[in-house]
């Protein structure tokens, strides 16, 4: 850090922050001049060559809709959880990789999506949540105009460095009611999934078999009448095959859930299959009635959003030809 | 057995309705209810009558009492020596667990009081703490209720609710108050809070207001301002909170806004749109070092042993996890309104002179 002469030497109010020794003075005069311009450098290094890896992917459009979506944060005057457009940028690329090259995903009834706010439940599934990452850049990519994805973390997620700030910046939010509320009101698209983490470790002999919703979002979509629109994805369920589930060992790890997936005992198979991807968005549905009604209540509008998601996905499995193409 | 205290009563012990005794005792009640009626609690003038401020010599309680005192009579209670003090503000140097504290509330007749003497020095011992800030306090409100003061205002802090991962992204009013969980210090500002509260349900005479602002910036000696304020700024690594702050003067008119006769409750108080960490410090133009946050953690605790530095180590998690609340209400009742943009809000912890 260079002296700034205009800048006053003395900093009122420090006084009772005792001048630190000189061994820690030197240590961030080395920091300030050195390292931090050096750490700088090379992540401007990084920043150029990504950019033009994204570029060289996705084709000029990318530049298009991540302005596009820059353009409506904007116009909404920023958004309160710090989301950084140009930061989701570099999340989407990354999952854009798999959506387009990895997974090959074909995209169905996107333009079942309304504007405004809204309840995307999908399946949830995979053994790693890749899922969510997939939905997240097809609206980014094929939906129009691009929209960008909230989904609710866990809140031992916020307690991982790096992770925290990342989720922060791709406009990932802890999961309290307060939140979603708050995300719908500004008319941001929301992904839920219902199942929950143990949605994710079914084994391979209940693939595409839902297990049981929550009814937090059904509450959450009767209370601020919003829509819901049915996702189902089809493919994560081979990417990796999971033999069952040892739940002493999920346990004594205190992990969701353990499964055995022998694939990621062989060197180099620790990537998913590419198997391809469908998704399929249904049409929108809308609910009303009291959101503080009794769960039996509530229970049998969830059930009708969970059929439709089943139904979705058989269709979709019946359709399919083959796992990889 | 005279002296025991009155339990009381089931219904099905009482004499039965007609009974003399019973009622005699209904025209006690009715009696007392009725000269509560009759006697006002605002006999004094709440709009222009005399305001007590307690630590008044900080560096808030001195603005506040520059901008008052030219409308209103201001008394300051503090401990310090006020210096270049206006003329008409009366002052008196004493320790507010003193019996001389009572006569000035026995004998100006006090339209309201300002309680801004909250003591947050972690380096203080927890006695001293707990018998200045709880004890003191609640002689306060005894001295209140006694001699039918109309207004109390509670500068408590946002940093009652704590930083923790859990948070909703912006805590309303009626959110737990958690602090104390990880950071025991704070335990004495949570029970301040809490006395006010149970205060405002007691006596509904009085208006209490409890504000709860985030982090002030200024030239207040505060935690937030001081962390700015440091030449280079150590962050955690890997975390970058949205932060709130708040401009003193911001701070200032919602009090004075809170003496305005009919305010009552709690009001969180917020000042411009929330930012990141990183963004407020590279606005400030500050150089910063990452830290991981275990060593962050441990070397702050040693270095707070050693007294290198003025922030305990359970500090950190404000630079951790958000906590940030949702100043709706002081907006649509108390029509508080933010005056400094962010540039200038983060600005002012550099400004040399504090008038």
């Amino acid at each position: 850090m260079s002296v700034d002469p205009d800048r006053p030497m003395h900093y009122s109010g420090s006084t009772n922050m005792r001048e630190p020794s000189n061994a820690l003075a030197r240590l961030t005069d080395l920091a300030a001049n050195d390292v931090i311009p050096l750490a700088q450098r090379l992540y401007g290094g990084a920043v150029r060559t990504a950019d033009d890896l994204a570029l060289k992917m996705l084709g000029s459009d990318f530049d298009d809709r991540s302005a596009q979506l820059r353009a409506h944060y904007e116009e909404v005057g920023g958004d309160p959880f710090g989301i950084d457009p140009d930061t989701a940028k570099y999340a989407v690329v990354a999952a854009a990789f798999f959506h387009r090259f990895w997974f090959r995903t074909s995209v169905h009834g996107v333009e079942n999506v309304p504007a405004g706010r809204v309840l995307l439940i999908a399946n949830h599934s995979g053994q790693v949540p890749i899922d969510g990452a997939i939905i997240g850049a097809a609206m980014f990519l094929d939906a129009d105009p691009p929209r960008l994805i909230r989904a609710m973390v866990e809140k031992w997620a916020v307690t991982l460095p790096f992770v925290a700030t990342l989720f922060a910046r791709v406009g990932q939010v802890v999961g309290v009611p307060e939140n979603a509320r708050l995300l719908l009101k500004q008319g941001e698209p929301l992904l839920v999934f219902p199942e929950g983490a143990k949605g994710v470790s079914k084994p391979f002999t209940e693939r595409y078999q839902l297990t049981d919703f929550g009814l937090g979002f059904m509450r959450l979509a009767i209370e601020t009448n919003t829509p819901i629109v049915p996702v189902a994805v089809i493919g994560a369920e081979e990417q990796f095959i999971n033999f069952g589930n040892v739940k002493w060992a999920a346990r004594a790890l205190g992990a969701p859930s353990f499964p055995i997936v022998p694939q990621w005992l062989v060197p180099g198979a620790q990537m998913p299959l590419p198997t391809k991807y469908h998704l399929h968005f249904g049409e929108a549905m809308r609910f009303s009635g009291d959101p503080d009604d009794d769960d039996a209540v509530i229970e049998e509008k969830v059930w009708v959003v969970k059929q439709t998601i089943q139904s979705m996905l058989n269709r979709g499995l019946k359709k399919r030809k083959s796992i990889f193409f | 057995m005279p002296d025991a205290p009155r339990k009381p009563t089931p219904s099905s012990l009482l004499p039965p309705p007609g009974h003399p005794k019973r009622k005699r005792n209904e025209e006690k009640r009715r009696a007392a209810r009725r000269s509560s009626d009759l006697t006002p609690p605002n006999s004094v003038d709440t709009e222009r009558g005399t305001v007590v401020i307690t630590g008044i010599c900080g560096r808030l309680g001195r603005r506040l009492a520059r901008q008052l005192h030219r409308e209103r009579h201001v008394i300051g209670v503090d401990r310090r020596d006020f210096l270049d003090r206006p003329k008409d503000i009366e002052h008196f140097q004493i320790d507010v667990r003193r019996k001389k504290t009572q006569d000035i509330f026995r004998h100006g007749e006090v339209a309201a009081l300002v309680h801004l003497g909250v003591m947050h020095n972690p380096r203080g011992s927890d006695e001293d703490h707990h018998t200045w800030n709880v004890a003191g306090f609640q002689k306060l409100l005894d001295y209140v209720g006694q001699y039918n003061v109309p207004k109390v205002v509670l500068l408590s802090s946002a940093n009652v609710y704590g930083p923790r991962p859990e948070n909703a992204h912006f805590l309303k009013e009626d959110a737990p108050l958690l602090a104390a969980g990880k950071f025991s210090e704070m335990r004495d500002l949570v029970e301040l809070d809490m006395l006010a509260q149970s205060f405002f349900w007691k006596r509904p005479e009085t208006e209490t207001v409890i504000l709860r602002p985030t982090h002030i910036l200024g030239t207040v000696k505060n935690a937030p301002s001081n962390y700015l304020r440091l030449k280079v700024v150590p962050r955690l690594m890997g975390f970058d909170p949205m932060v709130q702050v708040v401009h003193q003067d911001d701070v200032v008119r919602a009090i004075r806004l809170a003496l305005q006769p009919g305010v009552r409750g709690i009001f969180n108080v917020a000042g411009p749109k929330p930012l990141a960490l990183s963004e407020a410090l590279t606005s400030l133009g500050r150089a910063t070092v990452p830290v991981p946050h275990p060593l962050a953690e441990r070397g702050l605790a040693r270095m707070w042993r050693w007294r290198m530095t003025s922030f305990p180590a359970p500090e950190l998690d404000f630079i951790r996890y958000v906590c940030m609340v949702d100043d709706t209400r002081s907006r649509e009742v108390l029509g508080y309104e933010h005056k400094y943009d962010i540039q200038q809000t983060l600005s002012a912890v550099d400004d040399e002179r504090w008038v």
